[in-house]
């Protein structure tokens, strides 16, 4: 049978969330991004106006405005986000209780037994025109026979459209796209196939799966199968899918560690930034790794496991310091230190104390580092900080949490 | 723009909560008279997003949302 599956992308995320909260800003160019003052801030989104003046994600604050003066700024609301993002995927399990998320905006849903609601475009309708009643913004949704195309129909006109790419049509609107409109095909990957005369998703239909095989291994057999529409891979119910498997952040410093004092303020930092994310979205971690990188650049990476789940930074903390103690030697100084915590459980999860772990004391300390959470919320990274920060304060200087936040999904450290 | 208003409510044995009076910043307590719809949704005139509650006040319409435990209104009168 002939599956339905549909792509569903919310449009401009950050940006139309935003917009929605200040009606005043409607009709003017609108980024979304973090500490402007700071100099460093990036374009985490932006709206279609601002789009027309060449803004482009990801880069800073100050060139998007160089780019359009006139700019307005709004400041990111990431728990905002996080509950829009729930309330979006609750309309999804309306229809289906097959959803896959695919980031915080965008997700796979497979409506091929959700008959009773209508056709796949019928049903990819219906949800654009609840998401925007109810939540005010808009999605533009792909309907296809497999993931790749659905996620490239929902690429295809923007905002607040539906595209039906099916096996009669598909011919003629995929295949003159670039290869780059598919997913797994990036501008470098662009530049091999090139060499081979292959810019259009159809140019790789149509050339021998052998030859893409021979010369780019596993990768060039995969896009064949994506660009011919034979992907089979299903979406993945909702509550299987485990959303980040690990969080991690890593410092260089500006001058080598040199010492166990060092080192300990840098693990201080970095295991209340580590924490500070596992708290932020939920989450609570099983095992720490520690990244090392001596002053001649070499690395490795060594774990523990844990006794228990946490998300506390005094835990994690004390878990690197062993870790630290127990693998470096100090032959040469440090230059990179990274954390890593891994295995990582929903909080609302129930979760075995071990039964020699003082409950008491554990709850006294999270306490405190919810409520430094909070005060850092309110009055900045810097209004609060443990006293052995203070020993060095050129080291210990430093936000990870701002500095290093969209680093946290790397797969590695590297 | 939005208006947020103080609301006395009954917090049903069902777990449903029902807006009873609207309290206004002159003083007034404006009874609602009925609820004729409750659905969630965006106000996209106010900026926000919530629990719509239609009201009937008097021979006024009115959209009432609950966001976040606190309620708001649009400043532009429905009817």
């Amino acid at each position: 049978m002939e599956r339905v599956i549909l792509h569903c992308d919310l449009n401009s995320f950050y940006a139309s969330v935003e917009e929605l909260y200040h009606p005043e800003v409607k009709g003017k160019p609108v980024v979304v991004g973090g500490s402007e003052d700071e100099r460093h801030g990036i374009v985490l989104a932006k709206n279609q106006i601002a789009k027309k003046y060449n803004i482009v994600t990801a880069e800073t604050l100050w060139q998007a405005k160089k780019k359009c003066p006139d700019l307005i700024i709004l400041k990111p609301n990431h728990k905002r986000y996080e509950e829009f993002s729930l309330r979006v995927r609750k309309i999804f399990l309306q229809y289906t209780d097959l959803v896959e998320p695919f980031g915080i905006d965008e997700a796979w849903l497979d409506v091929t037994n959700s008959k009773y609601f209508g056709t796949g475009k019928e049903i990819a309708d219906k949800i654009r025109e609840q998401i925007k009643s109810e939540l005010g913004i808009t999605a533009s949704v792909g309907v296809s026979f497999n993931k790749i195309f659905a996620k490239l129909g929902s690429d295809l006109r923007k905002p607040d459209y539906t595209t039906v790419i099916t096996k009669e049509n598909y011919k003629e609107i995929v295949w003159p796209l670039k290869a780059t409109e598919m997913i797994y095909v990036g501008k470098s990957s662009f530049e091999q196939l090139k060499i081979y005369g292959l810019y259009t998703i159809g140019d790789i239909a149509n050339k021998d799966v052998s030859f893409l095989k021979k010369k780019f291994g596993k990768w060039g057999e995969m896009i064949w199968v994506f660009a011919n529409g034979l992907d089979d891979s299903e979406v993945t119910r909702y509550d299987q899918k485990q959303e980040a498997k690990s969080i991690g952040n890593n410092i260089t410093t500006f001058r080598n560690m040199e010492n166990w004092q060092d080192v300990d303020i840098i693990l201080n930092i970095l295991s209340e930034s580590v924490a500070t994310t596992l708290r932020q979205r939920g989450l609570m971690a099983k095992e720490v790794s520690i990244y090392f990188r001596d002053s001649q650049l070499k690395s490795f990476t060594r774990q523990m496991q844990l006794n228990d789940y946490t998300n506390l930074s005094s835990v994690i903390f004390k878990t690197a310091k062993e870790i630290c103690r127990q693998n470096y030697r100090f032959k040469k100084p440090l230059r990179t230190l990274g954390i890593r915590v891994r295995k990582l459980i929903e909080q609302t999860r129930h979760v075995q104390l071990s039964l020699f772990e003082n409950f008491e004391e554990i709850k006294q300390q999270e306490k405190l580092e919810y409520t430094i959470d909070d005060i850092r919320s309110r009055y900045g990274h810097r209004s609060i900080k443990k006293l052995s920060m203070l020993v060095d304060q050129n080291l210990s200087d430093y936000n990870p949490v701002g500095e290093n936040d969209n680093l946290t999904d790397m797969e590695d450290f590297k | 723009m939005k208006q947020f208003v103080d609301v006395i409510c009954l917090n049903q044995k069902t777990g449903q909560i029902r807006p009873l009076y609207i309290l206004w910043e002159n003083g007034i307590k404006y009874p609602i008279d009925k609820i004729t719809q409750i659905i969630p949704a965006a106000s996209l005139r106010s900026g926000g997003m919530g629990l719509r509650f239609t009201c009937k006040i008097g021979n006024n319409y009115r959209y009432l949302f609950l966001e976040e435990g606190k309620w708001f209104i649009e400043k532009t009168q429905l009817n």
